[in-house]
C-alpha cells in the first residue's frame, strides 16, 4: 500500500466519529464569519494616513508627493543614499527614474543573485497596501518584477498610488489578490528580535524601505 | 532523555536560564496583550480560527486530495510520508537527485520534528539554518528552547561567543573585534548566511498554511531569511505536517491576522511569501511537498486530544505559562516545549517513554494557556485527559492501529492528583471556589505538597497561586481590557 493510502486510510478511520453524511459544503456553513470586514470607521483620507502611521511605525521611511513631483522625489531619494545603481523592473514607468542620476540595471533571466547582490537600489510599485497593518504586497507585476529584485538589495522603495491601492484590512488585501501569482507581504524592513529580543532591522532583506505615498497618478 | 520533573529540576537551577527567560516571556506576553486588544473583534476571529481548523480536521481526507490537485495542477509534485524515516528518506533522495551536497534551511518545526539535519548529515548533506536564532542553536551544538525565539535562552554575551568561535568552521568567519551588540551580532549573521544563500540551489522549508482550494503555501517571517530560502534557490522542497491545511483561500485573512499578533505581537510580522506551485520566472522552478503525518493521525484518532491539531505554533501560550517560564524549554524533551508541547509530543510520540509520560503533568492547569490561544485550544482539558491515559491506561491510537495502553507505573501520587483535578474539572463552581479559596490563602502555602503529593511537589517549585484567580480576574477587567490603560 503506498503511504498516500495509507495515511488517507489512517485519517478515515480516524474520523469514525464524524458523520458520514455530513454536508459537502460543511465548512461554508460551520464557520462563523461575524468578525469585522475593517475595523473602525474611516474616510479614504484617514485611510491612507492610517497606512503611513503604521508603516512608520514598523521604521519604513514615509514620503508623500503629487504625480508630478514623483520623479524629483526619486531622484533626491537615491542620491540620499548614494545610490550609484537601481534595479528596474521591466514596467516600471520610465517616467518614475526620469529625473534620477543612478545607472539602470534591469533585471534578466539570466543574471545571478551575486549580480543582484551588487546593486544598490530597486524601485517598484506593489499590488495593494494595508492600513492596518502597514503592510504593502507585491505580486510580481509589471511595475514590481520579480521576487528576487526587492529581497536582495539593500534599499528598496516601493510606490504606492493613493487611494487606489490602499485598502484598510486584511480581508480586503486578499479579496483583491491572485493567488496564482508569486505574493510578498512586507511590513517595514527586514527585522529580527532574537537577541534579548532587542529590535534590530536588517537581517538578510533590504535594511531600509521607503515607502512613496503618490496621489493623483 | 530525562522527564520532565529531572529536567525541570536542573533547568530551574540554572539561575541565567531563569533570567533569560522571564525576561523574554514576560516582554513578549505584555506586548501580545496590546496588539490583540486593538481589535475588537478578536474573540470573533479566534471562534472562527477554531471553526476553520475543527472542520478542516473533521474532512481532513478531503482536503488532502484537494490540496494535492491542486499543487499538482500548479506543476508542484506531492509527496506523502507516514513517518519521519519516510519523510527523511524523501528529502534525502530528492536533494541527492538534485547533485547538490548542501540546503538552506528556512525555520520549520516539522523538519526538526523529524530530525531531517541529522539525516541530511548522515547522507553527506548540509544542512544550513537560516533563522538567526535557530543559527545561534545550530553553531552552538545547542537545542532550540522556544518555537518562535528558539534561542531566548541565550542572552548576548552567549551569542557573541558561540558567534566568534564557530562560524568560521561553518563558513564566513565572524569579523574581528565581534562585540556583544545586537545590531553587530545580526550582522555577523548577515554577512555569514548572505555567502550561502547566493549560491545555494536547493532550500527546504515548513509552511505555515496550506490552502487546498488554490493549492498555495504561506510562510511568515521576520528577517528575510524564508524569503532567500523560497526564492533564490531553484528546487524548493517543504516538509508540512498535514493538520497545516486551510481549505479556502479566505480562510487565510483569520490566520494572517490572530497569527502575527499573538506569536510576536505585531500586527503584520515583516515578511509573508505565498506561491503556488512553481515558476520559470520567479522563484524555483523545482517544487516538492511533502505531506508528512508522523503520529498527526493518531492523534486525529483522539476525539478529546485532535483539538490539538489546531495549533498555529504562535508561541503565546509559551509566553503566558508558569511552568514554561521556570523550567524552560529544554525540559520538555521534544521540539514543541510549554503547554502546546505537553499535549503534542505525548500524542504524536505516544505516552510510552518516561518523558512523555510525565509531560501532561508539566502544568499547573491554571488556564492562562487556554486564555491566549487563537485558536481556543483547551489545553488543561487536553492535559487532564492525557493524566487519565497515562495513569489509567486504556484504548489509543499508536501507528494506525488500536492498541490498549496498560497503566502507567510509579504514578502513584499522579493517580490521587488526577483523581482530585478530575473531580474539580467536573465541577467548575468547586473549581473556581477552590481558586479562590486559594488566593485568599496564599501566604499559608506549603512550598510542598503533604502526603502523598510530596513525592510530586518535591521536583516541582509549586507555582504562586495569583492574587487574584484568573477567572475572576478575567471577568473583572474584560480579558485585560480594561486595564490596558495602566499597563505600559
Ligand atoms: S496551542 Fe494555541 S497558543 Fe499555543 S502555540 Fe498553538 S496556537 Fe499558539
Amino acid at each position: 500500500m503506498s503511504s498516500r493510502d495509507q495515511i488517507l486510510g489512517r485519517v478515515r478511520r480516524a474520523l469514525a466519529d464524524v458523520r458520514d453524511g455530513e454536508e459537502k459544503d460543511a465548512h461554508d456553513t460551520a464557520v462563523p464569519r461575524d468578525y469585522l470586514r475593517e475595523h473602525g470607521d474611516r474616510t479614504t483620507e484617514q485611510t491612507v494616513d492610517l497606512l503611513a502611521e503604521n508603516l512608520a511605525d514598523y521604521r519604513a521611511l514615509v514620503h508623500r508627493c503629487a504625480g508630478e513631483e514623483l520623479p524629483e522625489l526619486l531622484m533626491r531619494l537615491l542620491a540620499a543614499r548614494g545610490a550609484r545603481t537601481v534595479l528596474v523592473p521591466p514596467g516600471l514607468p520610465p517616467a518614475w527614474l526620469a529625473a534620477a542620476d543612478a545607472t539602470r540595471v534591469h533585471d534578466r533571466a539570466a543574471s545571478t543573485p551575486r549580480e543582484l547582490d551588487e546593486v544598490h537600489s530597486v524601485v517598484t510599485g506593489c499590488a495593494v497596501a494595508v492600513a492596518e497593518t502597514g503592510t504593502i504586497v507585491l505580486d510580481g507585476g509589471p511595475d514590481q518584477g520579480r521576487r528576487r529584485i526587492t529581497l536582495v538589495p539593500d534599499h528598496h522603495i516601493c510606490v504606492v498610488r493613493v487611494p487606489d491601492q490602499v485598502v484598510s484590512s486584511v480581508p480586503q488585501a486578499l479579496e483583491r489578490l491572485d493567488p496564482a501569482r508569486p505574493l510578498t507581504w512586507i511590513s517595514g524592513p527586514s527585522a529580527t528580535s532574537d537577541i534579548e529580543l532587542d529590535r534590530v532591522e536588517g537581517v538578510h532583506g533590504p535594511r531600509t524601505l521607503e515607502v512613496v505615498l503618490v496621489s493623483g497618478v | 532523555m530525562p522527564a520532565f520533573p529531572t529536567a525541570a529540576r536542573e533547568a530551574v537551577g540554572n539561575k541565567t536560564l531563569r533570567a533569560n527567560l522571564r525576561h523574554a516571556t514576560h516582554t513578549i506576553r505584555d506586548k501580545r496583550a496590546r496588539a490583540v486588544a486593538e481589535l475588537d473583534d478578536w474573540d470573533q476571529l479566534r471562534e472562527a480560527g477554531k471553526r476553520i481548523k475543527d472542520e478542516t480536521l473533521r474532512h481532513l481526507d478531503r482536503h488532502l486530495i484537494q490540496l494535492e490537485e491542486s499543487v499538482t495542477a500548479a506543476g508542484g509534485t506531492v509527496h506523502w510520508a507516514a513517518d519521519a524515516d519516510e519523510a527523511n528518506r524523501i528529502v534525502t533522495a530528492l536533494v541527492k537527485a538534485t547533485g547538490e551536497t548542501e540546503v538552506v534551511k528556512v525555520k520549520s518545526m516539522a523538519t526538526q520534528e523529524i530530525g531531517l539535519n541529522e539525516a541530511l548529515e548522515a547522507e553527506g548533506i548540509h544542512a544550513y539554518e537560516t533563522d538567526l536564532a535557530e543559527l545561534i542553536v545550530q553553531l552552538g551544538k545547542d537545542r532550540p528552547s522556544h518555537i518562535l525565539v528558539p534561542a531566548i535562552h541565550r542572552n548576548r554575551g552567549e551569542i557573541r561567543e558561540i558567534f566568534a568561535r564557530e562560524m568560521s568552521e561553518w563558513g564566513r568567519p565572524a569579523p574581528d573585534g565581534l562585540t556583544d551588540t545586537p545590531a553587530e551580532l545580526a550582522e555577523a549573521a548577515r554577512l555569514h548566511l548572505r555567502e550561502k544563500f547566493l549560491r545555494a540551489k536547493v532550500g527546504v522549508s515548513g509552511a505555515n498554511f496550506m490552502v487546498a482550494e488554490t493549492g498555495t503555501m504561506v510562510v511568515v517571517e521576520s528577517e528575510g531569511n524564508g524569503r532567500m530560502c523560497l526564492t533564490l534557490p531553484e528546487t524548493l522542497i517543504s516538509v508540512v505536517g498535514i493538520e497545516k491545511i486551510v481549505p479556502t483561500w479566505r480562510d487565510l485573512e483569520v490566520f494572517l491576522q490572530t497569527l502575527p499578533r499573538s506569536s510576536t505581537a505585531e500586527r503584520m510580522n515583516p515578511y509573508t511569501s505565498m506561491w503556488t506551485g512553481p515558476s520559470q520566472e520567479d522563484g524555483p522552478s523545482t517544487f516538492h511537498l511533502v505531506l508528512l503525518d508522523n503520529g498527526r493521525t493518531d492523534t486525529l484518532a483522539d476525539e478529546v486530544g485532535r483539538q490539538a491539531l489546531r495549533c498555529i505554533r504562535c508561541s503565546a501560550c509559551l509566553n503566558v505559562c508558569p511552568v514554561y517560564e521556570r523550567a524552560g524549554g529544554h525540559a520538555y524533551g521534544s521540539v514543541y516545549p510549554g503547554p502546546i508541547g505537553a499535549i503534542l509530543s505525548p500524542q504524536l510520540r505516544g505516552t510510552q517513554s518516561e518523558i512523555d509520560a510525565s509531560l501532561p503533568y508539566a502544568s499547573s492547569l491554571c488556564g492562562a494557556c487556554y486564555e491566549v490561544c487563537p485558536v481556543a485550544i483547551d489545553i488543561p482539558e487536553v492535559l487532564v485527559h492525557l493524566r487519565e491515559r497515562v495513569v489509567q491506561g486504556g484504548e489509543v491510537t499508536r501507528h494506525g492501529t488500536r492498541v490498549t495502553l496498560r497503566p502507567a507505573k510509579g504514578h502513584a501520587a499522579e493517580r490521587a492528583a488526577m483523581r482530585a483535578a478530575g473531580w474539580a474539572f467536573g465541577r467548575p463552581g468547586a473549581l473556581r471556589a477552590g481558586q479562590r479559596l486559594a488566593s485568599g490563602t496564599r501566604r499559608f502555602h506549603p512550598r510542598t505538597l503533604p502526603g502523598p503529593g510530596r513525592a510530586w511537589s518535591a521536583t516541582r517549585d509549586l507555582p504562586k497561586v495569583p492574587a487574584e484567580p484568573f477567572r475572576d480576574w478575567w471577568r473583572r477587567t474584560n480579558g485585560g481590557r480594561a486595564e490596558k490603560g495602566d499597563k505600559k
